[in-house]
């Protein structure tokens, strides 16, 4: 590089003032979306996963028995210290009127949590002192509960700053007094229950719009232009149609006497009209309704990359028509249907409103206990964690889905 | 593998060898109005290499697709020997056929590319191995068995293609522009590769091309096609010399046309006065008595300087451009309105000025007069 003259050395200043002139350019472009992106999209998911081990529940309004918590390991007797630490917290929560936000998180982990707190901070409003200052006594004598070792190890567990409760939960699991990982009861398991149906919902729903998407496609990708456009239209028709509307339609279509169901009367395939509503069957034909672009459009981009020769060549080889398909055409699609099918099941993983208005109560997938949590119960920590477990089924799938694309196109 | 020593010489000892297909009246339609090949009569000798060429458009396809069972004719039958071909679905015919971008199957290896047509016939796992090995020997290939098509260049697919058409042994195999989409050399190559498997295997090819050059070096025959009928079927050098029609003329080779009326006609010898006023003899073709008349001339038949000397018509003219060729130069002769091209062997041949004024003219038999009507499709 010695030899580069004092000319060549200028320009290559140039080049690069200009090159980052562009690049600043560039950025400045794409600045408003990225920072979009950062508030409505980053920050929230972020905050969901902190919510969903970050336990500050107790932590905000009973300060000193957090304090005596966490410098307690869990082995033995709980420290003398908790008890005036737990009586004073309770009393002052309860002048701040902000007693039961402890009183719901203990509830989480210990059977009649919430009444054992409220009982207990009644009592003590009653008490002004501990004779000996002996606490424990007071408060056991309010209920003997708080003399149970589970009770102090749930209060110690619930202390913060975080805890694996939540996540445990979100999968039917809990941690006995000894922290090892064990099942709930059978009565109380139900998220699994729900994943498991989430699953098997969008599972059918992926197999329904690939077994009526698939022909559909090919007969767009073979049709004269304007029919493709009118296919194209026709299969994007409940994008552009109001949720309520649509479900409206369907319910009028699927109720008891609904159209549906006449038609099978009438042409004898039932007997009596048939229940085809605000149960799975509703649920799985709505959304599949909905998600059948999804299915149609990457199968359509693919099987436009087929070459017809391709299968012309099979038969002209010797392949009757089944096998060119089964052989040449089909396994040149798998890229559409690994991709239609990724892109549907992610969809349908996170369906919330569509089964809550055309399902029944033992339809309803994950996102609706999400928002039950969020709405109803302020469970923000049983919430997040059930938003980090559809989170981790997606971002897993969508990996396997750029993978499969990547593929593509390095094939 | 190399060509057998003792062939039979190329061209016309295919006359009298038997029919392999038959296209019997022969008519299709794609819309139910305009016939896009119409009452087409063509019978296919067995072990010769007959190329359909024609202007874009004139059917050439649409024949290779109704041979194959891809199309249907709208009437008509095609027979392959006693039997009728229209009810038979195309795996059934047994006919190998090249396509144009090769359409080989991106998803599989060359192996199982070539292997295809063996596994639908059910053939063992050993044979097949065997064979794929002897195809791909068969087309020089023999390194590239694992590989995928899109792995390979133009001219290994288009010898895969090839491969995988031949390696079930059909005794006819079709091939529709197989060399379209390479470059110059790759095609010579491949049109000399090509001819040497027809010969060595002694297949039965039908060649659609709209390369003239490609079309005379390559056939046994010659068909050429236009407007969805056979202009005419001849073996390269009849066609290339004694065009039937003036398209067919102005098709195949390079040609020099003027334009005139008949002027008197004796036999196959009419007298033509041309538009530029000069009167020329020619070698009637498909003329009349009288009427409008198109003289057609090959630009190596032009002579020009001191060959004219004799001849009975010369014309005069100026030399616009003189274009060197290597083997032969190109004389462009303005006259009579035209651009007439003259072609001379470079060695014999010393170079005329460009500005000069110059002679040419030809042998009466050189001069080829077409009816004007049937030069176009
Ligand atoms: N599937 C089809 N549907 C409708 N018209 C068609 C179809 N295939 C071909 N044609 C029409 O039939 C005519 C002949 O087509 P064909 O493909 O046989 O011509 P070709 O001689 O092979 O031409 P090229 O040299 O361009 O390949 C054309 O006018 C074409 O537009
Ligand atoms: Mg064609």
């Amino acid at each position: 590089m010695s030899d580069v003259t004092a000319a060549e050395r200028e320009l290559l200043r140039a080049h690069a003032r200009a090159e980052r002139g562009r690049r600043r350019n560039a950025f400045l472009l794409v600045a408003p979306l990225f920072v979009f992106l950062i508030f409505t999209f980053l920050v929230p998911i972020g905050d969901m996963l902190r919510r969903s081990f970050i336990d500050s529940d107790v932590a905000s309004v009973w300060p000193n028995v957090v304090k005596v918590n966490r410098a307690w390991s869990g082995e033995g007797e709980a420290p003398a210290a908790l008890w005036p630490a737990l009586a004073a917290d309770i009393r002052a929560s309860a002048a701040a009127d902000n007693v039961a936000v402890a009183a719901r998180r203990l509830n989480y982990a210990v059977d009649g949590g919430r009444t054992l707190v409220m009982k207990t901070a009644r009592r003590l409003a009653r008490t002004e002192s501990a004779p000996n200052d002996d606490w424990r006594a007071v408060f056991l004598d309010a209920d003997e509960a708080w003399g149970r070792p589970a009770t102090l190890e749930a209060l110690r567990r619930a202390s913060g700053p975080v805890t694996d409760f939540f996540l445990l939960a979100a999968l039917d699991l809990r941690k006995d007094e000894h922290g090892s990982v064990i099942a709930v009861p059978e009565r109380d398991a139900i998220y699994r229950t729900v994943l498991w149906r989430t699953f098997s919902v969008a599972g059918m729903v992926t197999l329904f719009t690939l077994l009526l998407g698939y022909p559909y496609a090919y007969l767009m990708t073979r049709a004269s232009k304007p029919v493709e456009a009118a296919m194209t239209i026709f299969v994007l028709l409940p994008f552009w149609t109001s949720l309520l509307v649509r479900t409206a339609a369907w319910i009028v279509l699927l109720q008891e006497n609904g159209v549906v169901n006449s038609m099978l009367v009438w042409l004898g395939v039932l007997d009596t009209p048939m229940r085809l509503i605000f149960n799975r069957v509703g649920v799985v034909v709505a959304m599949t309704h909905v998600l059948l672009p999804f299915m149609v459009l990457p199968l359509a981009a693919v099987m436009k990359g087929i070459r017809p020769e391709t299968v012309r060549a099979a038969r002209s080889l010797g392949a009757t028509p089944f096998t060119a398909f089964r052989r040449i055409y089909f396994p040149q699609s798998l890229p559409g249907v690994a991709g239609g099918a990724l892109l549907v099941f992610i969809s349908a993983i996170g369906y919330y409103i569509t089964p809550a208005l055309v399902g029944g109560a033992d339809d309803q997938m994950l996102s609706w206990f999400i928002a039950f949590f969020v709405n109803d119960t302020i469970n923000w920590g049983l919430a997040a964690a059930l938003g980090v477990v559809l989170l981790v089924c997606t971002t897993v799938l969508s990996i396997v889905y750029a993978k499969i694309v990547a593929g593509r196109q390095a094939g | 593998m190399k060509a057998p020593k003792n062939l039979p010489t190329r061209q016309s000892d295919f006359a009298t060898a038997p029919t392999l297909v038959t296209f019997e009246k022969i008519s299709k339609t794609y819309d139910g109005h305009t016939h896009v090949v119409k009452n087409l009569d063509l019978e296919i000798r067995r072990g010769e290499f007959l190329t359909l060429l024609g202007p874009s458009g004139s059917g050439k396809t649409t024949c290779l697709m109704m041979l194959a069972g891809f199309e249907v004719p709208t009437s008509g039958e095609i027979w392959h020997g006693e039997v009728p071909l229209s009810r038979k679905p195309p795996h059934e015919r047994g006919i190998g056929m090249v396509f144009q971008n090769y359409a080989l199957f991106p998803h599989m290896s060359i192996a199982e590319n070539i292997a295809f047509p063996l596994e639908v016939r059910g053939l063992g796992r050993a044979a097949i191995a065997e064979k794929v090995k002897r195809a791909l020997d068969m087309v020089r290939l023999p390194q590239i068995a694992d590989r995928r098509p899109n792995q390979l260049s133009g001219g290994q697919q288009q010898r895969v293609a090839l491969a995988r058409a031949l390696v079930f042994e059909p005794e006819l195999v079709l091939m529709d522009e197989p060399l379209g989409a390479l470059d110059k050399q790759l095609r010579e190559h491949m049109q000399y590769e090509i001819r040497s498997l027809h010969m060595s295997l002694g297949l039965t090819v039908v060649y659609v091309t709209h390369d003239q050059t490609e079309a005379l070096t390559m056939s046994d025959r010659i068909a050429v096609f236009a407007g969805g009928r056979i202009r005419q079927l001849a073996d390269p050098r009849a066609l290339y010399e004694e065009p039937a029609d003036g398209l067919v003329a102005t098709f195949v080779g390079e040609s020099n046309r003027f334009d005139g009326t008949i002027v008197s006609r004796d036999g196959d010898t009419a007298v033509i006065a041309t538009r530029g006023g000069t009167r020329l003899e020619a070698f009637a073709v498909d003329i009349g008595a009288t009427g409008p008349a198109a003289v057609i001339v090959r630009p190596e038949n032009v002579r020009i300087g001191a060959a004219v000397d004799g001849l009975r018509d010369v014309i005069t003219g100026r030399v616009v451009d003189v274009v060197y060729h290597g083997d032969h130069l190109q004389v462009h002769i303005a006259a009579e309105g035209l651009d007439v091209v003259a072609k001379q062997p470079t060695r014999d041949a010393e170079a005329p000025t460009v500005g000069s004024e110059i002679r040419f003219g030809f042998l009466s038999r050189h001069a080829r007069a077409y009816d004007p009507a049937r030069t176009d499709h």
